[in-house]
């Protein structure tokens, strides 16, 4: 019985309830001491019966006065110096004035102007037959080395164009494109996506070997592959195998949605090895590599391919990057992030194509978007879209300054997943049944936003 | 250059609201929430703090009167000013209690209502005053052009006549900003608002409401017969610009909804610390780099959660940025307080589902979050007030064009 009672006393008014709803994390620092005497004080009848309520109040707010500046003084944080080591040229990371701004920098806009003239005059116009053929048009491809896109993320000193850690610029620049076309876009990120990956965790003799080749004339076709045909896939954990073989290792496995993998002349690959995923460089010649188109719902201008790898021998130096796992889980971070912009930007086209389309299209005798109903379908993608892109802009920015950003980029890409898809959807059923056929582009964007949240790799900022 | 983070300047104001919400507000949370009307006398030790805190200059110039826009000179630099240290201060204190934050003495909405639409002389004037806001009235509550309370000039006084409702903290206040109609013939434009002092003998409170939540904070209602008011105490100009229309009333609202944005993102980050901590003493860790579909249906209920809430925070951030920065933030102002109201609710609601009957049980504050969120929703402009608002502003039509 005392059991019982004991039991329930600290149910019911014992350990959570003292706790006033805190999560075991919090702690008081020095301040929060002093606050919680204060609430103590505040509480205590004895200033009230003295008459001291006043002169207590104004002791306090002169105490605070004084107390509270110098707080402020103390918490001043001091930029941190930064020390060069390790292989391989790196992009340094962004500098930071630790204002919250949501203006591009100057050369971030010039870029993305660049780009959004590309997406608008050359992505949008060429997007619905290359999604019938499946192929990104050479002339496409051709104009997206002009604008530079394969050397984007690559650093200077290595031939490239940026000077400092270009997850930022990335972002901007792939929503540019998404607005375009998602399928085209991916097509065209594709080499720069393994440059960029290059540039990251290349080691000088890997960035010696290949990056010439890409910031040269004749860029060549490269896919990063991580995804593969398996139900309830978890990237992190790859059915693909890399055992190790003499000097070097021997790969076995699948991957699939491989944005033009026919073409490619390089691939990274994400293969287990030793139970930690691990990046491997396979160029296309490789003996046990063979390639199989593999036509999905959406962004099929990408020209996704199944990838098979039987007994695929590559020499030690394969390696890109780490083995413990972290070059992997980075590496499959900003692909996600990636992803995220290209449905930030799809989604701002469908938002600027029902605005247009809503206010044209008469039904009862006036245009549609005078209803609520198709209004307020409208403001939910408006507001959903500019959630997926601050979500993401967080996370790029804070990849952009080197900082953690593995939570940051998981909440975005669970936003760019469900509210693109809920954009698409909506998109679709704004113009009705003339959403469902190919005259107008929103069909295509409904099936390329199903790709959000579901491929992994393809692309990286 | 783009940067979502809290600024630097403004962590160590953060960092003192959250010690001032955890160490003084929770533990009077369940208190004021059972015992509804009372006056929370612990709020006055707090308000003689804040106003220590707004002398220091350490608080950034945060706190209801933080919403004025600054008309000095632009020399084009990004700035991260008052309007965005008070959301994060506001988003801080209802982490602690928003029916005790609504509560805080001298940080009325009226306050906002001053500070969005006084001239300097009456800024002055009604500094240090505690002013609660009076809009809406028994048969007007969104449609808040059709007030029927009227203000007639009799000599330098205006006579005010009506009945309004739901006045936030108008029993315990110094004032009320009343809305008030000079000529109904003249719709919008004609509306004003008034200060009126405690004491005026044609002001009286009628009866304070019993609610759901935010019981903390008292909401009265208040009738004004034949209520003389100095014809100085009109906020902003007397003069009925038809073409100007609404915008000078409705203005305060750019400015107020971000801090109820910041309320409901407040209350919900309250839920959302809690049920992480509970789920994770049940076992359950979120994994950010695994896909939601392969993690338990509750962590893949909490991403999605945690995700929204970030969206939430970001927009009333946005909001306030754009203030600072004197940019029109009309259609964003509206977005986070949609998003918001509604994350909000989902939020708190979804964390007591979670936590179960531990979270439905006032043993926890879990279930009095859930019921706090619920006005976030409502006041200053309901959910659907706001997708009416953001839609005419994204397809560019007028109020008898999208009604």
């Amino acid at each position: 019985m005392s059991l019982i009672n004991d039991t329930f006393k600290r149910g019911s008014a014992g350990a959570s309830s003292s706790r006033h709803g805190l999560a075991s994390g919090e702690s008081r620092d020095a301040i929060g001491y002093a606050i919680a005497g204060l609430q103590k004080l505040a509480q205590n009848e004895l200033i009230d019966r003295l008459g001291l309520r006043k002169q207590t109040e104004q002791l306090v707010f002169t105490a605070t006065r004084n107390g509270f500046k110098t707080a402020t003084v103390a918490g001043r944080q001091f930029g941190k110096v930064q020390r060069k080591s390790g292989p391989g040229k790196r992009p340094a990371t962004a500098n930071r004035s630790g204002l919250f701004d949501l203006t591009p920098t100057e050369d971030e806009q010039m870029l993305v102007d660049v780009v959004t003239d590309y997406a608008t005059e050359v992505l949008r116009p060429a997007a619905a037959e290359a999604n019938e053929t499946c192929v990104a048009p050479a002339e496409v491809l051709a104009a997206s080395l002009e604008i530079g896109l394969p050397i984007l993320g690559v650093p200077e000193e290595l031939g490239g164009i940026t000077e400092e850690r270009s997850a930022m610029a990335g972002t901007l620049v792939a929503e540019a494109l998404g607005q375009g076309d998602m399928g085209l876009a991916l097509a065209a990120l594709s080499p720069g996506t393994v440059a960029t990956a290059l540039g990251l965790w290349g080691t000088a003799s890997q960035q010696e070997t290949y990056l010439p080749a890409f910031t040269g004339d004749d860029v060549p076709v490269a896919a990063l592959a991580l995804t593969e045909p398996t139900v309830l896939f978890d990237v992190l954990n790859p059915t693909t195998t890399a055992t190790r073989s003499g000097d070097g290792y021997v790969l076995d496995g699948v991957k699939s949605s491989v944005v033009r993998g026919a073409d490619s002349e390089l691939f990274i690959i994400g293969a287990m090895l030793d139970g930690s995923p691990t990046l491997f460089l396979v160029e296309s010649g490789a003996e046990g590599l063979s390639v199989e188109a593999d036509p999905s719902m959406g962004v099929r201008a990408a020209s996704l391919a199944k990838l098979v790898l039987s007994g695929v021998q590559v020499p030690a130096e394969a390696v890109l990057g780490e083995t413990d796992g972290s070059t992997y889980t980075e590496c499959v971070r900003l692909s996600r992030l990636a992803w995220c912009a290209l449905a930030v930007g799809t989604g701002q086209a469908v938002l600027d194509y029902v605005t247009k389309y809503v206010n044209e299209r008469e039904a009862f005798g006036e245009p549609i978007s005078h209803r609520q109903a198709v209004a307020f379908m409208v403001s939910n993608i408006a507001i959903e879209l500019q959630s997926m892109r601050l979500v993401t802009y967080k996370a790029a920015s804070r990849a952009a300054a080197g900082k953690d950003f593995s939570r940051e980029v998981a909440l975005a890409r669970q936003l760019c997943g469900s509210k693109g898809m809920q954009i698409g959807l909506d998109g679709v059923q704004l113009l009705g049944g003339h959403g469902f056929v190919k005259e107008h582009p929103v069909e295509r964007w409904y099936r390329d936003l199903r790709a959000v949240g579901i491929l992994e790799g393809s692309v990286l900022v | 250059m783009i940067n979502l983070e809290t600024p630097k300047k403004h962590r160590v104001l953060v960092d003192q609201a959250h010690q001032v919400a955890m160490n003084m507000l929770r533990p009077i949370s369940r208190k004021y929430d059972q015992a509804e009307h009372e006056y929370p006398k612990e709020l006055d030790m707090l308000a003689a703090m804040i106003d220590g805190l707004s002398d220091s200059g350490s608080n950034e110039g945060a706190g209801a009167t933080g919403v004025r826009r600054d008309e000095s000179a632009d020399d084009g630099s990004v700035k991260n000013g008052a309007n965005l240290a008070s959301v994060l201060s506001i988003a801080e204190m209802c982490w602690g209690d928003t029916g005790l934050l609504l509560s805080m003495p001298r940080q009325g909405l009226g306050n906002s209502a001053i500070a969005s639409v006084a001239n300097d002389e009456q800024l002055k004037r009604f500094e240090g005053t505690w002013a609660a806001m009076a809009i809406t009235e028994p048969s007007t509550g969104s449609d808040s052009a059709s007030i029927t309370t009227t203000a007639r000039l009799d000599g330098d006084e205006y006579v005010l006549n009506g009945e309004k409702i739901f006045v936030t903290s108008g029993d315990r206040a110094d004032s009320v900003v009343v809305w008030a109609t000079l000529d109904k013939a003249l719709g919008r434009a004609a509306i004003k608002s008034f200060v009126v002092k405690k004491g005026n003998p044609g002001m009286k409170v009628e009866r304070l409401e019993h609610k759901l939540g935010i019981r903390a904070s008292d909401t009265a209602v208040i009738t004004f017969t034949d209520c003389r008011v100095p014809a100085s105490d009109l906020l902003g100009s007397p003069e009925v610009d038809v073409k100007q229309g609404f915008a000078g009333a409705m203005a305060t609202f750019d400015n107020t909804r971000p801090l109820v944005a910041a309320m409901a993102v407040g209350c919900a980050r309250a839920s959302l610390d809690l049920t992480r901590d509970l789920l994770a003493q049940a076992g359950i860790v979120v994994d950010y780099d695994r896909p939601a579909q392969v993690q338990s249906a509750a962590a893949a209920k909490f991403l999605q959660m945690e995700a929204d809430w970030e969206a939430a925070h970001l927009l009333t951030m946005q909001a306030a940025w754009m203030a600072d920065n004197r940019k029109p933030n009309s259609l964003e102002a509206s977005m986070a307080k949609a998003k918001a109201g509604r994350v909000g609710s989902d939020i708190t609601l979804s964390c007591v589902e979670l936590a179960g009957s531990v979270g439905y049980s006032e043993a926890e504050l879990l279930e009095k979050w859930s019921r706090d969120s619920k006005i976030l929703d409502i006041f200053e402009g309901t959910q659907q007030i706001q997708l009416l608002i953001i839609a005419r502003r994204i397809l560019g039509l007028t109020s008898a064009e999208l009604r």
